[in-house]
């Protein structure tokens, strides 16, 4: 199979033509203040107010290499960069006859084509841009490290179109597995088939279907069984929020407290969406579901959401983390984490799944609202475990306001002025407790030699 | 008898690209190329580099053992074919060696075409097609001192303005009234000539040779005017022809090339066709020889992934003229058929040269939608043109901004196609 490489990744929308890529570009290629040393190039379209972009896709089946008469430009087998001989270039031009993108591009100033070389793995355009428009995405090791492995559902599970529960899930016992045992409280997961219908199973690995309230029991005493006969096992659930924070609860609380050696993911979709929608524990304040209805009396869910991954940083796991579907690099790091940790004692994965049949927005756009979810900070990325404590392991510098991303949303289409203000303010107490929480790690309190620095109490 | 699933007659760019194709679906039907040259497999293309001394022999090799290794690819080289028998699937070799074959690609390029001049035959002339021939060129070059290139097409000037860099006093003799006639209109061509002029390299346009003789080392030509002029070295760059001789009998259709359809097959089951040797569908209708090395990497894909049972292969859209030239430190950028739009009325053409600059442009379009461009110091991409072209983006309502501006308005508009 091919090898996968790290891009440059544009976001038009979010480019303002300020050009420091182009800058920053040239100074790094040419040490030249000159544009035309650029090699990525921004195109104002005058028209429509945005801006285009030309660069180098670094091709997988690159024209210009195949149009090269002097063997100059070769795609290079281990970082997936198309190299500029300069040596036996005999500035033809043909490279930019095959080129779609003008990724490689002739200046007369200049005397021979350039193109970009994503500065040997540190980009200086992503460094210079300062909107978000452009961004170094280095996923590729995923891919490399894990598509050969065994996907270890079956084909045709039937989760509704645009879940990202199904996406989830392979990718995660993908990494985790064949040693590998499951528990599937009710929820979408079994309810997409993973745990089989008709007498056949939707895994390839021994999946059991445990009641709501008490997969994380039932997980406990299968590791101690294995671990008994000495067989390295890794017990993991795949639940659904109501399968961890409501009905589930008792039982994924009581293994926190033992600490038991299991893998617990809870796939938050807010709700019990499989069976209607009804609201449970961890359902937003405002949302629409068929339980906290919009009419005359109610509008929207009037209490706010429990915040299950928080709650379980004060039990006694050994790893907790939250994780998003638009941040796989996130979650894989997570989730390695996560099954060395599950060895010896609980490790607690809380992944949200916006869910598009339930919520009410397009099948298209999920892995944007996972994304808008972190950008608003109505969610975080973080881990915890208590040596270290709480980490940020994606900071959101400066968060989009939560409107952006309700408004994306079905269930949140009634909201008033007032409610989304009311999220707001949620949304940033929520977010300061996390700070707190992380100023006050351990590793932080720790001095450079392991020693407590002294805290001001009074601050 | 030799036996390949896969049997590839030809060893350049065509035939390097299906070898790709076919391997991407394919990895262990055995796979042969035959190629009648000793050398291992370069371009045409940078054989002109290889006379001005820019590129090495042994520097320009496309791939290399290693290579054929890898993808366990056989190469036999000095492998002549002969003849082709579709019926028994076999061709045969001028050693006499006979190679079976389930699918036969052929990817044999185009040889030097030699014009019906009186004495021709009597006298020694240089050609430019293989290795071999450029090796010879070159060291002509360095004996002479007086030069005689027939044929003011990408060869002849190319070779004609090595031999001026090299001090040689060369006459570039050229039937049509202009230089590169196919791709570049006389504007163009006049900036084009004028320079070579300005260099010292004699320039004879529409005008040809209608007798010629050896001259001690060299030769003596008689032109059409009855002036004579002689010579220590005759290159002959008068176009080319696809090679095809050894079809004869084979059942197989040619016309100016080789007739193939979309998917470059030809009309003998299990045979293909792709490159300077076919004939495909041109852009704007027709079937056309388009030889040019793009052209040649597209349509050996094709071949290559359809020969190999590709059953989503994207069949040829139709072949664009494509030409990127630098002569004298200059460069010209020629894309569609701006030089040749016969046969097409009601066509808008913006013209505009800087002499100061010494840059010139010319954008043709039919009906608000790009149908050729070509630009001498004035750099376009021509990736990009050749897009607009294929695609037939419309571009009505960005004309005076693309005539202003074809680099930044097609790249813009790429961009916006691709996201």
């Amino acid at each position: 199979m091919g090898m996968c490489f790290n891009t440059v990744q544009f976001h038009a929308s979010r480019c303002d033509g300020c050009g420091d890529c182009m800058l920053a570009c040239a100074q790094a290629k040419s040490a030249s203040a000159d544009l035309a040393h650029a090699r990525i190039r921004i195109l104002p379209d005058a028209a429509s107010k945005t801006y285009e972009l030309a660069l180098c896709r670094q091709c997988a089946d690159p024209v210009c290499v195949m149009n090269c008469p002097s063997g100059a430009l070769t795609k290079n087998e281990k970082n997936g960069i198309i190299d500029w001989n300069a040596g036996s270039c005999v500035n033809c031009l043909l490279c930019t006859a095959g080129c779609a993108y003008a990724g490689i591009t002739y200046e007369a100033s200049i005397g021979h084509v350039t193109k970009c070389d994503l500065c040997g793995g540190d980009p200086a355009c992503v460094r210079a841009c300062s909107s978000g428009a452009l961004a170094h995405r280095t996923e590729a090791w995923i891919f490399n490290a894990y598509a050969e492995k065994e996907d270890l559902f079956c084909r045709g599970l039937s989760a509704c179109h645009g879940c990202n529960s199904e996406l989830l899930i392979r990718h995660t016992l993908r990494m985790v597995g064949p040693d590998t045992v499951v528990a599937a409280p009710p929820g979408c997961i079994p309810g997409m088939g993973t745990v089989g219908y008709n007498g056949e199973t939707g895994a390839k690995v021994p999946i059991f279907h445990s009641l709501l309230t008490n997969s994380a029991t039932m997980l406990a005493g299968i590791k101690r069984q294995y671990n008994r006969v000495g067989r390295d096992v890794t017990v993991m659930a795949l639940a659904g929020d109501g399968g961890t924070a409501d009905a589930g609860f008792q039982s994924v609380s009581a293994a926190a407290d033992r600490n038991d050696p299991i893998l617990f993911i809870c796939v938050d979709n807010e709700g019990y969406m499989n069976t209607g929608m009804q609201s449970s524990g961890v359902t937003p304040y405002g949302s629409w579901t068929s339980t906290t209805p919009v009419g005359g009396a109610m509008q929207g869910k009037r209490t706010e959401s429990k915040n299950l991954p928080v709650i379980m940083t004060m039990h006694n796991c050994s790893y907790v983390a939250t994780a998003s579907t638009a941040y796989l690099d996130d979650y894989y790091r997570k989730l390695a984490r996560a099954v060395e940790v599950a060895k010896t004692g609980m490790a607690y994965l809380h992944v949200y799944a916006p869910c598009p049949t339930g919520w009410r927005f397009s099948s298209a756009m999920t892995t944007e609202v996972c994304r808008m979810q972190v950008l608003t900070n109505f969610i975080a990325l973080w881990e915890y475990d208590p040596e270290n404590g709480l980490r940020f392991t994606h900071p959101v510098a400066t968060p989009l306001p939560v409107r952006d991303y309700l408004s994306l949303i079905g269930k949140y289409q009634h909201l008033s002025e007032e409610q989304i203000a009311h999220i707001q303010r949620t949304v940033d107490t929520r977010i300061a407790f996390l700070h707190q929480l992380a100023a006050a790690s351990p590793a932080k309190l720790k001095g450079p030699n392991g020693e407590r620095e002294s805290v001001d109490t009074r601050a | 008898m030799q036996h390949s699933n896969y049997l590839i007659v030809g060893s350049s760019h065509a035939a390097f690209e299906a070898t790709s194709a076919i391997r991407m679906f394919d990895s262990e039907g055995t796979l042969t190329l035959l190629t009648r040259d000793a050398h291992l497999p370069y371009s045409p293309t940078i054989l002109p580099y290889v006379v001005s001394g820019r590129s090495q022999p042994d520097d320009v090799v496309l791939r290399d053992d290693g290579y054929f290794r890898n993808n366990h690819v056989a190469l036999v080289r000095g492998a002549t074919v002969a003849s082709l028998d579709p019926a028994q699937s076999c061709v045969y070799l001028a050693s006499g060696e006979t190679w079976r074959y389930e699918r036969l690609l052929i990817a044999t390029g185009a040889s030097p075409a030699l014009p019906p001049i009186a004495g021709l035959d009597d006298v020694a002339f240089h050609v430019l097609r293989s290795m071999a021939d450029a090796v010879r060129l070159r060291q002509a070059i360095g004996r002479a001192k007086t030069a005689i290139v027939l044929g003011a097409g990408l060869i002849g000037m190319h070779a004609a303005e090595n031999m001026a860099k090299a001090g040689v006093a060369v006459t570039v003799v050229e039937l049509k009234p202009h230089a590169l006639s196919g791709y570049f209109e006389p504007g163009a061509s006049a900036i084009i000539e004028g320079t070579f002029a300005r260099n010292g390299v004699r320039m004879l346009m529409g005008r040809t040779i209608s007798e010629i003789e050896p001259h001690g080392e060299g030769c003596r030509a008689r032109m059409d005017d009855g002036a004579q002029i002689a010579s220590d070295l005759l290159l002959v760059c008068a176009g080319v022809k696809p090679n095809t001789t050894f079809l004869a009998g084979s059942g197989i259709d040619i016309e100016d090339g080789i007739l193939v359809d979309d998917r470059m097959r030809t009309n003998v089951a299990n045979v293909w066709a792709a490159g300077d040797v076919a004939q495909a569908r041109g852009l704007w209708g027709g079937k056309v020889v388009n030889g040019i090395l793009p052209n040649a990497v597209e349509q050996g894909r094709i071949a290559g992934f359809d020969m190999a049972g590709d059953a989503a292969v994207a069949p040829f859209a139709g072949a664009v003229p494509l030409n990127t030239y630098s002569f004298f430190g200059q460069h010209a950028i020629s894309v569609g058929r701006g030089a040749r739009s016969d046969g097409h009325d009601g066509l808008e053409v913006a013209e505009t040269a800087d002499a100061t600059r010494g840059t010139y442009r010319r954008i043709v379009l039919d009906e608000g939608r790009l149908f050729g461009i070509s630009t001498i110091n004035d750099f376009v991409d021509a990736g990009v043109m050749w897009q607009l072209i294929r695609r037939r983006v419309d571009l009505s309502a960005l004309k005076a901004q693309f005539v202003a501006d074809p680099r930044q308005i097609g790249r813009q508009l790429m961009s916006r196609t691709w996201r």
